[in-house]
């Protein structure tokens, strides 16, 4: 037997820890993306490794669709950030205020 | 012996994946972040492995490190990497709120795991050698969960249409 669910579960909790810490101290979009991107993979790890535990395929199949909706969110983040390029916007999140209320 | 070499390649893909997620959030080139990020989905992909997930740990580094960071190259590379300084921006205070809500975060997940599963997540399920096989993920995907499967599809259909849309030429109308 090798390490039980727990220490897979801790280890989400770290990686999705830091996938937070980049989306909140990061300015720069791109960099924001990939924060994002590693906070989705830590649930996925947790989703894996309860899969495992409770030995139920589920938690695989919903990974798989998480990894589905990462991939249209980074279609649209990429489409986003190619748009305020071509506007000559300048690629940092906490000048984007246009929509501040 | 093979439990300690379960430990062994546990301790080390654990390790890699933090330290190449602290390594995306620090580099100040997106480039280097993004590159530490497949090492990142390379480590999951590992500890996905010896939770027997064999077909979502291949999907991962087929899907994600193989076609999404390549996308994500491309854009770094179309809009020039700009490089910021690794913690730029904000007043000091701003930047100690960030880590006391990430740090809240991880303890909240610890604590609540300590506190409600108290030995219970000591022996895991016994599966069969086909768990986590293409098969069985297929099959499952394909009887219990086919409108999750189907509104995936919608998913990425939207999300295809929405790149396309962001991505494109238009004319910009003055107003």
């Amino acid at each position: 037997m090798g390490p039980d669910v727990s220490w897979y579960i801790v280890t989400s909790a770290f990686l999705f820890a830091v996938g937070a810490l980049g989306v909140l101290l990061r300015r720069n979009p791109l960099i924001v993306l990939l924060s994002l991107e590693i906070m989705l993979n830590a649930a996925n790890l947790a989703l894996i490794g309860f899969a495992r535990h409770l030995g139920e395929t589920s938690g695989q199949v919903f990974a798989l669709a998480v990894m589905a909706v990462a991939a249209s969110e980074v279609v649209v983040g990429l489409g986003l950030i190619v748009a305020l390029n071509r506007n000559r916007i300048p690629l940092d999140v906490d000048r984007l205020s246009t929509l501040r209320g | 012996m093979g439990n300690v070499l379960v430990w062994a390649i546990w301790v080390v893909a654990a390790v890699a994946c933090l330290g190449s997620g602290l390594a995306v959030i620090s580099f100040s080139n997106p480039f280097f972040s993004a590159l530490a990020l497949i090492a990142n989905l390379a480590a999951l992909a590992v500890l996905y492995l010896l939770l027997s997930a064999e077909f979502v740990a291949a999907a991962q580094v087929l899907v994600y490190a193989g076609a999404v960071m390549v996308m994500f190259l491309f854009v770094i590379a179309y809009v020039g990497s700009h490089a910021d300084s690794p913690l730029a921006g904000g007043p000091s205070s701003q930047r100690l709120a960030a880590i006391i809500a990430a740090g809240a975060i991880l303890v909240n997940v610890v604590v609540a795991l300590a506190l409600t599963t108290s030995g219970r997540l000591e022996s895991a399920a016994d599966t069969g050698p086909s768990f986590g096989s293409p098969s069985d993920v297929g099959e499952v995907f394909l009887t219990n969960h086919l409108l999750a499967f189907e509104i995936t599809s919608i998913v990425l259909l939207v999300a295809a249409v929405g790149g396309v849309i962001l991505g494109s030429e238009r004319e910009r109308r003055e107003p």
